[in-house]
């Protein structure tokens, strides 16, 4: 579905399903340069299962318009807007990568709004690999071959999609390359490289949080995910074993079963 | 110790690695090294929630083997590997795979442009068959480029050919007609059997749809059918009205739009959920195995098919018999520097050649020869020849099969990787056997 955040046209996918403002909702941001797609094995289930699922592009990504946000804070105060915009008073957060920077300062910037906070593949701070900042910032299409390769556990690197047929490095770097990698890629690194909050954001968090970490996580090691939760009250922690940092695509099932039952038991769906 | 910072490079697998272990993991398969046959039509499910999951679409997994199947399906994650693709479709056959990507783009009323020089079968395909339901074609000569261009109307959902004509060695100027197909928003889908993925990446150069015949060089060994349809993901089906099926909420998946929840996959998930469900022409786990096992080995052979190919160029070109010699190798190929171009890796086992002494000799010569093998393949690792005109294109009239750039003297020989010696012995005595048909045909 569109809708207007701050002027400009915001694209979500509502997971197959016609929004429908008596269902609870559940926002699913992005990580880095990456689209609404890398959530579609975990948005239809909600969707058909009494949820309003929204996978959001942010602004200048997928097919939203305007230009990217520049800092983490900003974002978070879009992800705010955008379940004003959508008519609702409360959400569940998801985040993967950079959109649990997102997903954390937003909850606790926004503490009344946020029912539940899922992270996967997240950490406090996430500064990044000088030479691949200055790759996406020059627009360089090496900087989306090195998120890739990275991104994806040495089983990953295999394929072996959940869906039959998808070879996911390639859709990752289909997506990535979607838009102008300079203006997507280019300033979501430079803004997960400035934001310095992250730490400080979770200590006000008192939502129930889910954390999904993967243990062949490259760019935000478990290590780096269990301290980020340990900050956060009564946070919950699954570790996925022979899994990188794209688990919601090279694991999606199981994300996807830990997902569900952390949702449905702290934020019930509308039963129909 | 030098101070020098090393550069950062991917380390994503490379096409030799890719081809033997792309869309497998053995760690799911209890450990199985090599890909397990799975020899079943139907899958359990958890629960009926899980069930229900499965057929929405909310979740990855198998229902149904006309479907999806976990053997196949490693052999499309491993064709999309090696294309560059974002994903893939296995079919029965090369046909059913092109059918199925013309029937998952176009409804009745819609029109495409074809190159002329394909396959008898897909030629048959397109004039005959697909105006039986409503789908029109204007056939064009693969190297008329601007002619692509000047047959593109409104209703024109696509542009079709083969990279290398069938079989002449034709070839389409594929990143210009690429071009021309995405200044008009359609994509263009290249039938790239001749080449495979080791030859060429048609996604390179502008392709969107990737087809193949996969009995060819693919499985390589003439033992089974299969045919795939690989997607590109750069095509952006929203950016014009002219593919409401992929854009707008479909009635059979609960309004689900294939484009906006699947976009860089969305053809293959549009082609499987409604192609495979409604039209079923599936492939069984058994020949997507004995495929894999051809893939494993693709650059390998390859690289011997090709060299093997240009020995006969060489020989087939200084041999008193014969009248002419076809393969983009040959440097007065009008398409020789093109080939150079999109095929930097060799030019293809495929020859086209006219014996002297016409169709009489032709025959002759295919009756003769011992080793070479006279079917209607190519791409074995066994040398075939054919002739044309009585053999894969013998149905077509005799104006079509001038328009299709046929003549009667024509040998279609698709080189093997056998001794090379033994190949132009062979030879010898076909072409000799051609030189008195009338005496060999009375032996």
């Amino acid at each position: 579905m569109k809708f207007k955040v701050n002027g400009h046209e915001v694209f979500a996918s509502t997971g197959g399903r016609p929004f429908d403002k008596k269902k609870p909702l559940i926002v699913f941001v992005h990580g880095s340069g990456l689209t609404h797609m890398t959530w579609v094995l975990q948005t239809r289930y909600f969707a058909f299962h009494g949820y309003n699922s929204l996978a959001v592009d942010l602004p200048g990504h997928g097919l939203s318009s305007g230009e990217s946000l520049k800092s983490i804070e900003e974002m978070a105060d879009w992800v705010s807007d955008v379940i004003d915009a959508v008519g609702h008073k409360k959400a569940s957060l998801v985040g993967h990568s950079q959109g649990c920077l997102v997903t954390v300062e937003c909850t606790s910037r926004y503490p009344s709004k946020i029912k539940t906070l899922s992270l996967m593949g997240g950490a406090g701070a996430i500064p990044m690999n000088p030479e691949l900042l200055s790759l996406a910032e020059n627009n360089d299409p090496k900087a989306v071959d090195l998120m890739m390769d990275w991104a994806h556990g040495p089983a990953g690197h295999f394929g072996g999609h959940p869906v039959p047929g998808l070879y996911h490095i390639n859709t990752g770097t289909m997506l990535a390359k979607s838009r102008t990698i300079q203006n997507t890629l280019g300033v979501d690194f430079r803004a997960c490289d400035n934001y310095k909050n992250g730490f400080e954001a979770a200590k006000k968090i008192k939502c129930p949080t889910l954390s999904i970490l993967a243990t062949d996580d490259k760019m935000c090691p478990v290590k780096e995910g269990k301290k980020l939760a340990s900050l956060i009250d009564g946070s919950r922690v699954d570790i996925i074993d022979n899994c990188g940092h794209m688990m919601l695509l090279e694991e999606a099932d199981r994300v996807l079963t830990v997902l569900k039952k952390f949702i449905t038991t702290n934020y019930p769906p509308l039963s129909s | 110790m030098s101070d020098k910072k090393k550069e950062l490079k991917p380390n994503t697998y490379k096409f030799d690695t890719l081809s033997l272990h792309a869309g497998y993991q053995p760690h799911k398969n209890a450990g199985s090294r090599q890909v397990p046959i799975y020899q079943t039509t139907s899958y359990l499910f958890d629960d009926v929630d899980h069930a229900a999951a499965l057929f929405n679409l909310e979740r990855g997994g198998h229902i149904y083997s006309r479907i999806s199947n976990p053997t196949v399906g490693v052999l499309e994650e491993r064709v999309a590997s090696l294309e560059g693709g974002t994903a893939a479709l296995a079919t029965s056959s090369g046909m059913s795979a092109i059918f199925l990507t013309v029937m998952t783009l176009c409804e009745a009323g819609d029109h495409l442009v074809v190159s002329s020089q394909l396959y008898g079968g897909t030629v048959n395909l397109f004039r005959l068959t697909l105006p039986k339901f409503g789908i029109k074609c204007t056939f064009v000569k693969p190297r008329d480029t601007e002619g692509f261009k000047k047959a593109i109307q409104k209703n024109t959902k696509g542009i079709f050919g083969e990279l290398v004509g069938n079989p002449g060695n034709e070839i389409m100027n594929m990143p210009e007609i690429a071009k021309i197909a995405h200044d008009a928003g359609i994509p263009l889908m290249v039938d790239a059997t001749y080449q495979t993925p080791y030859l060429c990446k048609p996604f390179e150069h502008g392709a969107d749809i990737v087809i193949h015949s996969l009995t060819k060089w693919m499985a390589g060994h003439g033992s089974s059918m299969a045919g795939i349809l690989v997607e590109g993901g750069k095509f952006d089906w929203m950016q014009n009205d002219k593919f409401p099926t992929m854009t707008k909420p479909y009635e059979g998946y609960h309004g689900l739009s294939f484009a906006e929840e699947f976009g860089p996959t969305a053809f293959t998930m549009k082609a499987r959920a409604e192609g495979m469900r409604d039209f079923g022409p599936c492939l069984s786990p058994q020949n997507a195995w004995n495929v894999l096992q051809g893939i494993e080995t693709l650059s390998v052979r390859m690289k011997k098919h090709c060299s093997n190919a240009e020995e006969m160029v060489k020989y087939l070109s200084k041999h008193e018999s014969v009248a002419w010699v076809s393969h983009p190798s040959v440097p007065d190929h009008p398409d020789h520097e093109l080939a150079k171009k999109l095929l930097p890796n060799g030019r293809g086992s495929m020859i086209a050649f006219g014996i002297k002494g016409g169709k009489d000799a032709g025959v002759a010569f295919i009756n003769n020869v011992k080793l070479a093998s006279h079917l209607a393949n190519v791409g074995d690792t066994r040398t075939l020849v054919i002739h044309p005109a009585s053999g894969t294109h013998s149905q077509m009239d005799e104006a079509t099969l001038k328009f299709a750039g046929l003549s009667h003297d024509m040998i279609r020989l698709s080189v093997g990787i056998e001794d090379i010696d033994d190949i132009k012995n062979d030879f010898e005595i076909g072409f000799r056997a051609a030189r008195k048909p009338r005496l060999v045909s009375n032996q």
